[in-house]
Formats: C-alpha cells, sequence, structure tokens
C-alpha cells in the first residue's frame, strides 16, 4: 500500500488509497448494484440533510444550520432508515440505497465520521429470510462461502461461557475480570448492556467470521433498537449483525411496525441519552406518521460498505480503502 | 484544571492520573454494533516510564497535565547533581541522575536540551538526537583489521562507554544517536 505511510504534509492532498484498490472498490460497488438489480430491487435516494434523525443512545449526529441566520437545524442521517421506511409506507416496494452517512466522534482505523452504507428492505421478510439474503450477498461480494449462523447466547456460551439472557450482572462483571478484559471504571453494575457489550467486544467479536462469514442473532430485548421483540422468556429482538474476519459488517431487523412502540423507545432512549450528559433529540418525526399510515411487514438491513471493500482486498484500515478519509477529507 | 473528554482522546494527548504525569501512546475506537463506544488506551508514566492500559466509555473525562517542554543549556555536573539554565528566562534546574537518565551520557557543558516541566517542576530531559563526543581512551586499532563489525569500548568526555569500531583511536572525535547510543561516524 504505497501512500499510506505517514505523508509529509505538503503530500496531504493525495488520497490515502492506492488507484488498484480505487478500482476494486469501484468494481465492488457496480457488483454490489448487479446483485440488487438481479433480485427486483428499485435503487432508491432519499435526503442527507433532514429535520428528522434516529434517536439512538449511542448514535450522535451531525446537527447544522439550515439557514445563514441559524434560527432552524437539521440533522445530516446516521443512516437513510426514516426516510426509506417513509418511501415503503407510501407504497414502496422492495428497495435499496447507496447513502452516505454521519456519525460524530467515531474515528478509529475501522469507523470514519463519514462513511457509505448499503442499506435494504425486503417486503414480507422475517427474520430467517433476512439472514439468508445477507448471507448471499456477502458470498457473492467476498467469496468466502456463505455464513454460518449462532445465536447471541450461543455465541457467549461458546466464548464468554455464560447466558447473556440469564446470568446477573455481577456473573458478567466476573466474566470479565476472569477474561482479563480491562473494563473502564465508570461502567458500573447498573449498566447490564455495557458488559455485555463489553464482553462482546473484547471476547466474541474477534472470534466470528475467522475463515466463513458468521451471523450473530436473536439480541437481548434492551438492545432491539428498531427491530420487533419476540415475546417468549426470555424476549428476543429478531435481529442479527453479520461479522467477517472479527469485523462488524452488517446489522438487520425484522422490522418493528407499531408507532406506539417506536414513541416509548424514543422516549425511553432519550432519558438514557440525557442521563448519559447527551442532547435529547426530536421525540416526534414523519416516520411515526409512516407508521401510524401503515408500514408493511418487511425486514431491513444496513451494511457497512467501506468495511467491505476493506475485507475483499485484504486491507486493515478504512484509509486503505477511502480516497479522502476525516483527516485529509 | 482543564481535561480532556473521550471524544478528544489522540495519541500524544499528556494526561494527569493519580497526580502523576502521563503520556497516551495509544488511543484505539471500539464501538460494538448498538453499543457504547469504547476507548482503549495505552498510558506511560512520564516520571516512572511504566506504561498502563485503560479503557474508557464516552463521556469520560481525563484531567489535563500541566506539562510544558522548554528548551535548557545544561550548565555543569556536581557529582549526582546536574544543573541547567533555561534559555530565555535564565530560570536554572537542578536534576538527580534518576531524572537524567540515560541523558548523562550525552551531555555536554554549554549542550541545549529539552527539558519537560510538570506543574513547573523538571521531570526529565531530551538531548539532541545527535552529539559529537570525544574519545578519551579506547584499545589501540587492530593493524590491518578494517573490518567495521569488530568493535570496542571507548570512554568518552561525559564519562560514558560508547561501543565504536576497531579503527577509532584515541583523541577522535564521534558523532553518536542519542536515541539508541550507536556510533555513527567519526568527524574531523
Amino acid at each position: 500500500m504505497e501512500p499510506t505511510a505517514p505523508d509529509p504534509a505538503s503530500a496531504e492532498f493525495r488520497p490515502t488509497a492506492t488507484w488498484r484498490v480505487l478500482r476494486q472498490r469501484a468494481e465492488l460497488l457496480r457488483r454490489l448494484r448487479d446483485f440488487f438489480h438481479a433480485r427486483g430491487m428499485l435503487e432508491v435516494e432519499t435526503p442527507i440533510l433532514s429535520a428528522d434523525t434516529v434517536v439512538d443512545r449511542h448514535l450522535d449526529p451531525f446537527c447544522v444550520a439550515v439557514d445563514s441566520a441559524g434560527a432552524r437545524a437539521g440533522f445530516l442521517q446516521t443512516s437513510p432508515e426514516f426516510a426509506m421506511k417513509r418511501l415503503l409506507a407510501a407504497g414502496g416496494p422492495s428497495m435499496y440505497q447507496v447513502a452516505r452517512v454521519f456519525r460524530q466522534d467515531e474515528l478509529g482505523p475501522l469507523h470514519n465520521p463519514e462513511f457509505t452504507m448499503v442499506e435494504w428492505y425486503r417486503l414480507g421478510d422475517g427474520l430467517l429470510e433476512a439472514m439468508q439474503f445477507t448471507s448471499d450477498l456477502a458470498e457473492t461480494l467476498l467469496g468466502r462461502g456463505p455464513a454460518e449462523r449462532l445465536s447471541y447466547a450461543e455465541a457467549f456460551v461458546r466464548h464468554v461461557g455464560l447466558d447473556p439472557h440469564r446470568a446477573p450482572t455481577a456473573e458478567l462483571m466476573a466474566a470479565a475480570r476472569r477474561l482479563r478484559v480491562v473494563a473502564p471504571e465508570s461502567l458500573g453494575v447498573e449498566d447490564r448492556d455495557g458488559w455485555l457489550d463489553l464482553l462482546l467486544a473484547e471476547c466474541v467479536q474477534p472470534h466470528l467470521g475467522c475463515s466463513a462469514p458468521a451471523i450473530v442473532y436473536d439480541y437481548p430485548a434492551s438492545q432491539s433498537a428498531l427491530a420487533r421483540v419476540r415475546p417468549g422468556v426470555p424476549p428476543l429482538a429478531e435481529r442479527f449483525e453479520l461479522y467477517a474476519s472479527g469485523i462488524e459488517l452488517a446489522n438487520g431487523y425484522h422490522e418493528l411496525l407499531d408507532a406506539q412502540e417506536l414513541r416509548r423507545r424514543i422516549a425511553e432512549t432519550n432519558t438514557q441519552r440525557v442521563a448519559d450528559g447527551k442532547p435529547a433529540l426530536p421525540p416526534e418525526n414523519r416516520l411515526l406518521a409512516a407508521m401510524q399510515a401503515g408500514l408493511p411487514p418487511m425486514s431491513g438491513v444496513a451494511l457497512g460498505f467501506d468495511r467491505l471493500v476493506m475485507l475483499a482486498v485484504g486491507a486493515s484500515s478504512l484509509a486503505e480503502v477511502i480516497a479522502f478519509p476525516f483527516d485529509r477529507a | 484544571m482543564a481535561s480532556y473528554n473521550t471524544s478528544q482522546f489522540r495519541k500524544g494527548l499528556k494526561v494527569q492520573l493519580d497526580g502523576d504525569p502521563y503520556l497516551m501512546i495509544e488511543c484505539n475506537f471500539v464501538k460494538p454494533g448498538k453499543g457504547q463506544a469504547l476507548y482503549k488506551c495505552k498510558l506511560r508514566n512520564l516520571l516512572r516510564d511504566t506504561v498502563l492500559d485503560r479503557t474508557y466509555k464516552s463521556g469520560d473525562s481525563l484531567d489535563a497535565a500541566d506539562i510544558e517542554e522548554i528548551q535548557a543549556q545544561f550548565l555543569y555536573r556536581q557529582g549526582e547533581q546536574f544543573f541547567f539554565m533555561e534559555n530565555e528566562t535564565f530560570e536554572q534546574y537542578e536534576l538527580g541522575m534518576d531524572q537524567v537518565d540515560e541523558a548523562w551520557m550525552y551531555l555536554k557543558e554549554g549542550m541545549t536540551v529539552s527539558m519537560l516541566l510538570f506543574n513547573n517542576k523538571p521531570i526529565g530531559v531530551t538531548p539532541p538526537n545527535h552529539v559529537v563526543l570525544k574519545v578519551e581512551y579506547c584499545e589501540p586499532a587492530v593493524r590491518g583489521n578494517t573490518a567495521t563489525n569488530v568493535t570496542k569500548p571507548a570512554k568518552v568526555d561525559t564519562g560514558a562507554e560508547i561501543t565504536v569500531p576497531n579503527f577509532v583511536e584515541t583523541g577522535d572525535m564521534i558523532k553518536v544517536d542519542t536515541r539508541t547510543g550507536e556510533y555513527i561516524e567519526r568527524v574531523k
């Protein structure tokens, strides 16, 4: 990777990715569009700048002044989810989008605050169909075979040695100590999801998708985001993630359709955000109106295209596959 | 006291933990799925040179360390004490052997070094990357052996011992890399 070595300031106009990789990236994008086109899915485009934003505890949108007086603010999208669901509520067919999305503070070898997300929705698909479709896409573009599937619980039993749905939080903390995970001092016993996330990131994720890609499904209901929760003991979020080489590539939901439930989750998430010292985000949005009008049953998936390119070309950082990453943008 | 939020964490940050100054030598951003961002950091203690592994979650913060780098002239050594003077203010500083550490091997009177101050007190000095030292004594060169891979110890004018090639003679001036302690070349 010749141009990725630390450059003197005078070379900062140059891309960090080689021309060989930029050509491979363009070819992967063409094959990705072919894949969706061959399955009869419509490519759509929706606004990057919107009055509405996804309300997530751990996602911070860029807030920008919409007029020169600074009287109105808008958000750069963290994903095209809201706008695409509005299209689906308005009678849209199965569709996909290649979108630029923006997330504050997410900067590292596997994160760039601006990145390319491929998002798709398929009418009538449940969790199983969505996992199959995602596996087919990964097989086509990565060429490492179909994805292995394991539940969130199986992944924890295998790599941490406990049941993530039933183990008391104190047991999660003891497991972190036993596995020599350096935990944040500020992570307390009250933050169960924080401990699950820490164990997943440090002890589970590095082992996922080492040969073939892996799909982890059935997340704790407390981590459902916009996924349906399947009643049961314990109730489980119909959500999955795709991993390859220990790197998270995609996140999918059997989509929540109930506007009242979304309104409840947004209020709860905003309470958590304020407790975390973050600003609350607008509780009302046009997606709620679209859901009240009626969303069709469907599954939706978001995939990080830059990471997919990184794995497909054998690179180890996003800077090798993005022409101008954040510090040169 | 100034502090840094996790969103400002980066390599090279100077922070304070339990009263000691630390340099952030690594900071890895990790974010699991829909979960909370984690910052996996390596911090080097600037007083003891030990390295700590610490993980922070988004929203955590660290106190900034009051660290200043100044240019100072080495005045003289008296036993285990080393005396320096700041170039601009003429303020004098006295450092012990544990603060000067390996830099003692390269300190010559009048040399300008960079000095780190923590809460206005000196905690270490860094000599220039290359210094010229005088060989006060070494074994005579073995005649006919011109190979550069044959080495011997040489006592230099700071009192230190430097490994030099066989052809170096007593009285020679030699250039040394202070970061590695290695001989570079003979200078006229």
